[in-house]
């Protein structure tokens, strides 16, 4: 770049990294400041006092977070929905974006459209939440696996990667060594798949770390929730649980309550902010594959 | 018909030989893909059972649905449910509403991204660019329960920061989450800080498909910074931007749920209520499940309607469409 800058320039560039860096702060502070409320002394949180770092440096809120049943049930609850309902995700995807990704497969286009249809019409809570209850599936650990299964978005997306990416002519080599459709899927399209399929899991991963909606409709039991409804409850003190058990009186429990919300808010959402750094560029990757479209 | 037409038809096989000449290749080709169709099987089945199976459940919008008389036998009573809606108290609120939130939404927050993504593409520091990237995709990810957590947190009358900061100014503290002439900024500004980045992304890979020659020649011919965006960058992401606008447009009358529902309260529940947050608590809390199924049916009805509307005149302008 061996243009000279001009003063136009310099007011522009300025402006601009003024602003960028403008955003970068307004994006991390709100994170800054839950994480320095969540180890402050909660007397100094309540008037106001800490605003960046940590005043009072004072860790029982994390005691009595981490100590808490309900936290960890929801945690492990979490756990399963993301690790089970990724992994029904992943295969299932696959398996729907392979068939359709083959120019040869007769069908292909009715069977897209269904899928693609979906994107734009659905029958809404009711019918969904009824067909639940039919099938049983209400207040079980399925309801926030199975109705959720495949995402007509995410199908399209690795149909749109398989399609780029597995030439017939890799195909049909195979299928001339003798393997068959399911063979030349395990061994050959799923290993050159990876990076779709990591795109994918992300995505459906991050879908089941956050699900509040699904849980709040079909699942009744504490025992089932996961975290961001255990979470929500806490933010609103509407927990009268096992965290304020813990501690002695009212006011105590309206004072601790300042860390306590920041403290869980950060146990919920750590794993994503630890991760995020790291899977950022798959998730943009997916994106850009994604708005490709066919 | 015309002597070519004429030639063609006596010289091509007779009808119902290339009917089945033709039915037998395809039927040769879905034998040959067997697998294919079996590994579809189970995906298929999945929209057939919880995308369109609830779809047969929309009846009972026309119904008088009982639990215990299920689906079939429930007597069918016309339009009652969508008369009761239309002349309801809530019809116009819910309406107003959800337009309202949706317009302001798209007012500000369809240009924002777009904004960044040509800011970003004039910082020159690729590093800085990158962390300026990552840090804005952030907010994306995490989840609405904490975002409402961390609005709640930064507007809380008592001992929330901006509140903090208004004392200091020597004002009286503003209770943002109970005044319902603030929700509507709260809600749509919220929103922009989540998804101004993870917006951007899409606009950022449109702007480097832009041939940079163009910008060379322009730059040659005088075109200042603000030329060149005018005339090369937005004309270039005009497409990707045409279809994000169109589908926000199709689903003005669609206003999630989630969000609503974690941030209003009864204060705000006149300018919050929207007809996602309706259909709950009317169909899930009060389990009247016909009527919240015919507000259901209505709103998504018209949205379909809207993206046909909108799809045709962006055809009709000969611009990027849906389909």
């Amino acid at each position: 770049m061996t243009k000279r800058w001009q003063f136009g320039d310099w007011v522009f560039h300025s402006a601009n990294y003024l602003f960028m860096t403008a955003l970068v702060l307004a994006t991390t502070y709100p994170f800054i400041y839950v994480l320095a409320t969540s180890v402050s002394d909660p007397i100094r949180v309540m008037t106001g006092e800490v605003w960046l770092l940590p005043i009072g440096l004072n860790f029982d809120a994390y005691d009595i977070v981490l100590r808490s049943k309900t936290v960890w049930n929801a945690y492990g609850n979490t756990l399963f929905y993301v690790v089970a309902g990724t992994s029904l995700n992943v295969v299932l995807t696959m398996l729907g974006a392979y068939p359709l990704s083959r120019r040869s497969l007769y069908g292909r286009g009715l069977f897209s459209f269904i899928i693609v249809f979906t994107m734009f019409f659905g029958a809404g809570m009711i019918p969904n939440f009824l067909l639940v209850k039919e099938l049983g599936m209400l207040n079980t650990r399925w309801a926030l696996i199975i109705p959720g299964a495949i995402s007509a978005w995410l199908l399209i997306m690795t149909r749109t990667y398989l399609q780029a990416n597995i030439p017939d002519e890799l195909v049909e080599a195979a299928q001339m060594d003798g393997a068959n459709d399911l063979m030349i899927l395990w061994r050959l399209v799923v290993p050159l798949s990876l990076p779709i399929l990591a795109v994918i899991a992300l995505f459906y991963g991050v879908g089941h770390w956050n699900e509040y909606v699904a849980a709040l409709i079909y699942l009744r039991d504490v025992s089932l929730q996961p975290l961001q409804v255990i979470l929500r409850q806490i933010l609103l003190a509407q927990m009268g649980l096992d965290l304020t058990t813990m501690v002695d009186d009212t006011f105590k429990e309206a004072l601790m309550a300042q860390t306590l919300r920041p403290a869980t808010t950060i146990v919920a959402t750590l794993p994503i902010l630890l991760f995020y750094p790291f899977l950022q560029r798959y998730f943009v990757k997916g994106m850009m594959v994604g708005s490709l479209k066919g | 018909m015309t002597s070519q037409a004429a030639t063609a038809k006596a010289m091509s096989p007779s009808r119902s030989a290339v009917d089945k000449t033709s039915w037998r290749l395809r039927w040769t080709r879905i034998k040959r893909n067997r697998w294919l169709y079996l590994m579809l099987l189970p995906v298929i089945a999945y929209f057939a059972v919880f995308a369109y199976g609830p779809m047969y459940g929309l009846v009972i919008a026309f119904k008088d649905y009982g639990i215990f008389t299920g689906i079939a036998d429930s007597p069918w009573i016309g339009v009652a449910h969508f008369e009761r809606f239309f002349n309801s108290i809530y019809f116009w609120r819910l309406i107003r509403n959800t337009l309202v939130l949706n317009a302001y939404g798209l007012f500000v927050g369809f240009p924002a991204p777009i904004i960044l993504a040509l800011l970003l593409n004039e910082v020159m520091h690729g590093r800085f660019k990158r962390v300026v990237q990552t840090v804005s995709y952030l907010p994306h990810f995490v989840s609405l329960v904490v975002i409402v957590g961390l609005v709640q947190t930064f507007l809380s009358p008592s001992t929330g920061p901006v509140n903090l900061l208004i004392k200091g100014l020597g004002l009286d503290p503003i209770n943002f989450l109970q005044e319902p002439g603030w929700f509507r900024h709260i809600y749509v500004w919220s929103g922009i800080w989540q998804e101004i980045g993870w917006g951007s992304i899409i606009y950022l890979a449109a702007l480097s498909g832009i041939d940079p020659t163009l910008y060379e020649s322009a730059e040659m011919d005088g075109a200042g910074r603000l030329a060149r965006m005018w005339y090369i960058s937005l004309p270039g992401i005009m497409p990707v931007a045409m279809v994000i606008l169109l589908i926000n447009l199709g689903n003005l009358l669609r206003v999630g749920f989630e969000k609503v529902f974690l941030l209003y309260n009864g204060s705000t529940l006149e300018v919050a209520d929207v007809i996602s947050t309706y259909v709950y608590r009317v169909g899930i809390q009060q389990q009247q499940y016909d009527f919240a199924t015919a507000v259901g049916l209505f709103n998504s009805v018209i949205c379909l309607i809207l993206l046909v509307i909108f799809n045709w005149m962006a055809n009709r302008a000969e611009q990027q469409s849906l389909w």
